[in-house]
């Protein structure tokens, strides 16, 4: 298969469009924009929906109809932009609806800047919406997983009907790499795998009803309990993650995304100054892989986490090891991406620490 | 082994075009390669710089803090980056625009009046592939015959005719 | 001799409406369109949020919930990955033309091919009575408990007059079904937007004034009265636009 150098935003567009997405619904916002321009080349040409909504929370709502119709479909946005998104993805979950939301992060809150981050963890993880839910949660940290995780995040979002993220950041988005599709083809999902869509009876079949309203408490509060058995299942057949160099590794960098490349540099760099350094870099953020986490840091004597927040997933490494391990915390923030060279300096100050 | 390059100037002096050009060079060599921009108002006419790496194994960061090799076309981003050029790395400087000699002895710096050459050798815009030019000799990365098959697939076909330019201004930086 | 049936594309489930509440008529208006055009099938509702929000339940076709004001973004959504099918949109005034404004303006300038059924009662009735986009001035609501003042709380908006400025509008009408003659009417301009539809000729809207007896404080039959005393002097009926688009 050949091999395309693609920016990360253009990787995702090109795998959603071949994943099968019929219908992109967006607004325009550094750093995610070239994902709708691509879209709007793209999709007109293979007999594919782009539109430029009127708002954010136009474009979520779009994505809503589209879905309860059951065709594939998405919308991305960055930070800002995300939270705006944020009823729209609360109905869906309701609603049990899959789609697949793109953020490209940057920094916040507000307005904040247009330099990448990865300052909204919390939001994709706990909080995108009002109400009891959760959405999956993917991190890709090359542009060929970009592309290979978004094809993922349709096939998933289907099977357990609920919305997936790709959680992404202004570097990601921008960067160029060499990135290969699985196939040439365009993926056509069967519509007879969503028998609860709203497209229309055709006289063969009664109402379908697409909604979230439950004005009886014991009603709802059965089919939240039920959802989140669905998540339990969920939680117990998904959860990646890459373990790079943990085996024995007294010091063990947990990051995610474009960080874990920048941390993996420096894991190699500590290395080289015969620190044994290791990196566990979560892949699925929700569910969040506990597992892989506990078993990276099986030999490990103390645990970095570095994001490009004040700290946000280091709650879930914590949470994950049982806080049995100290787990320290190095980030940058407002957009600004942490040095290998500064990693490398926390690695060194953890490994003369030693264990505790 | 990996060479990783910061591009840097003015919006408009295709400082990313020379750093894409670079990274299709590495692509069609079967490297592992990566490309990161700089993004935002920076692209419309303030500083822009692109960080590029070659490698013969998977890039961890591709965001380049110390670069093995430096283009510089302006001022602001010579005083920027020329600090972090690796010992024993290239600086390949636009003298027509930056006026600064180079004080660094732990590195090989070239200075090239580059956007003047553009100008003498009427390619107007085309002082940043005289740079490339210089940037292939000193690091061997390729051989000027592989950059036209390169030009032909960065270049849209409506375009095709700046591939003859593109050509004879590398071979200017590579005559250097 | 032709039965009084219920229309097919209502479900049997008894509506919840108040006495008196013309949502009940309206339902069937486009329930006994869809049944004339046998489009049952092909038909993808979406519901507001307001009194009717559990329409979803009263009629037979495909039904969608939408939040509150984004009815014709998901309708739009709908039509996009559907082009062949019927898409309606049923909306109150708060829904409509408050919190739903932009979505409103867009869907309609866009041309989006889908039929916006829009009751305007001047009121929020779902929540109790408070003041509306198209509450009249002078009128006491919950939140303008002395009057809408013009000076405090703005005027009412016209919602067919503004949007039959924009180029996407294939028809804007407004109508009552305050009595037979007016209901007859009412029906026939719900089977021209949806006829629109069909001939692919872009966003179509009818709105209907309509009572709330409850929220009003009147009894039906006054209701009635108000609203051609007072709606229809402010909010004239007729069309307002016309006309193919595409």
């Amino acid at each position: 298969m050949e091999r395309n150098l693609m920016k990360g935003n253009e990787a995702l567009a090109e795998a959603a469009i071949r994943a099968g997405c019929k219908c992109f619904f967006g607004y325009p916002i550094t750093p995610q924009t070239e994902i709708s321009a691509y879209m709007a080349k793209r999709m007109p040409k293979v007999g594919g929906v782009f539109l430029q909504a009127e708002s954010e929370v136009a474009a979520i709502n779009m994505v809503y109809g589209c879905a309860s119709s059951g065709v594939r479909c998405m919308t991305s946005s960055s930070s800002p932009g995300i939270s705006l998104k944020s009823e729209g993805v609360s109905y869906m979950a309701g609603s049990d609806l899959p789609c697949v939301i793109v953020n490209v992060m940057r920094g916040g809150p507000g307005l904040g800047g247009i330099q990448p981050s990865q300052s909204d963890y919390w939001q994709a993880t706990r909080a995108l919406g009002h109400g009891d839910f959760q959405i999956l949660v993917f991190a890709p940290s090359t542009v060929q997983e970009m592309a290979d995780y978004m094809e993922k995040a349709f096939d998933l979002a289907d099977k357990y009907r609920m919305p997936a993220m790709i959680l992404a950041d202004g570097l990601l988005g921008q960067m160029m790499e060499p990135v290969t599709f699985r196939s040439d083809e365009i993926r056509h999902p069967d519509p007879a795998d969503k028998p609860w869509a709203t497209n229309g009876h055709g006289n063969k079949r009664k109402h379908n009803i697409v909604n979230s309203l439950y004005l009886q408490a014991e009603e709802l509060e059965e089919l939240v309990v039920q959802r989140f058995k669905r998540y339990e299942i969920v939680k117990s057949e998904l959860h990646e993650a890459e373990c790079y160099r943990t085996e024995d590794a007294d010091i063990v960098v947990a990051a995610y995304g474009s960080v874990a490349r920048l941390a993996k540099s420096a894991v190699d760099s500590a290395r080289d100054a015969g620190i044994k350094a290791g990196l566990v870099r979560p892949i699925t953020l929700w569910p969040f892989p506990e597992q892989e986490v506990k078993a990276a840091c099986k030999n490990a004597k103390r645990v970095l986490c570095v994001e490009m927040s004040m700290g946000q997933m280091i709650e879930d490494v914590k949470l994950a090891l049982d806080c049995r391990l100290p787990v320290d915390f190095y980030g940058r923030t407002g957009g600004v991406i942490p040095k290998p060279s500064a990693i490398l300096e926390q690695i060194k100050i953890l490994n003369e620490k030693g264990a505790e | 082994m990996t060479t990783e390059t910061i591009f840097a100037g003015f919006g408009g002096q295709g400082v990313l075009f020379a750093g894409k050009l670079l990274a299709y060079l590495g692509l069609n060599q079967d490297k592992q390669v990566s490309w990161l921009p700089s993004y935002g108002p920076e692209m419309r006419g303030g500083t822009a710089n692109c960080s590029v790496c070659l490698s013969d194994s998977p890039i961890g960061s591709p965001y380049v803090t110390e670069p093995d090799v430096l283009i510089a076309m302006n001022g602001p981003s010579y005083d920027k980056f020329i600090e972090s050029v690796k010992p024993g790395g290239i600086a390949i400087i636009d003298s027509t625009l930056v006026t600064k000699e180079c004080t660094r002895t732990d590195i090989h710096s070239f200075r090239i009046p580059s956007t003047a050459l553009a100008a003498e050798h009427g390619l107007p815009g085309m002082a940043n592939i005289i740079l490339v030019g210089k940037l292939l000799k000193e690091t061997g990365i390729a051989v000027i015959d592989a950059v036209r098959p390169t030009l032909e697939k960065l270049i849209p076909p409506k375009k095709a005719n700046l591939i003859e330019a593109n050509m004879k201004a590398l071979a200017i930086g590579m005559a250097l | 001799m032709p039965e009084f049936r219920k229309p097919h594309a209502l479900t049997d489930v008894p509506f919840h409406y108040c006495p008196g509440c013309t949502h009940g008529i309206v339902h069937r208006l486009v329930a006994e369109v869809i049944d004339e055009m046998g489009i049952e099938g092909d038909t993808i509702g979406i519901c507001p949020v307001g009194c009717s929000v559990m329409a979803y339940d009263y009629f037979n076709c495909d039904m969608i919930e939408a939040a509150h004001g984004r009815a014709p973004a998901v309708a739009t959504g709908v039509k996009r990955g559907n082009p062949d099918k019927f898409v309606f949109t049923y909306q109150g005034d708060g829904d409509l033309a408050a919190i739903g404004t932009a979505e409103t303006v867009h869907a309609a300038t866009r041309g989006e091919n889908i039929t916006v059924i829009f009751i305007n009662n001047t009121t929020y009735g779902m929540t109790g009575g408070q003041m509306a986009p198209t509450t009249l001035p002078g009128q006491v609501t919950q939140t303008t408990p002395y009057g809408r003042n013009p000076e405090v709380e703005g005027y009412p908006v016209r919602v067919c007059e503004m949007l039959a400025t924009l180029s996407g509008v294939a028809l804007a009408e407004r109508v009552t079904v305050t009595d037979p003659a007016n209901i007859r009417k009412a029906k026939a301009a719900i089977r021209k937007g949806f006829e629109f539809q069909k001939n692919k000729q872009g966003f179509s809207i009818i709105e209907v004034l309509s009572t709330c007896p409850t929220n009003w404080g009147m009894s039906p039959v006054e209701a009635l009265s108000w609203l051609k005393e007072n709606m229809v002097p402010y909010y004239p009926l007729g069309v307002f636009k016309e006309g193919a688009v595409r």
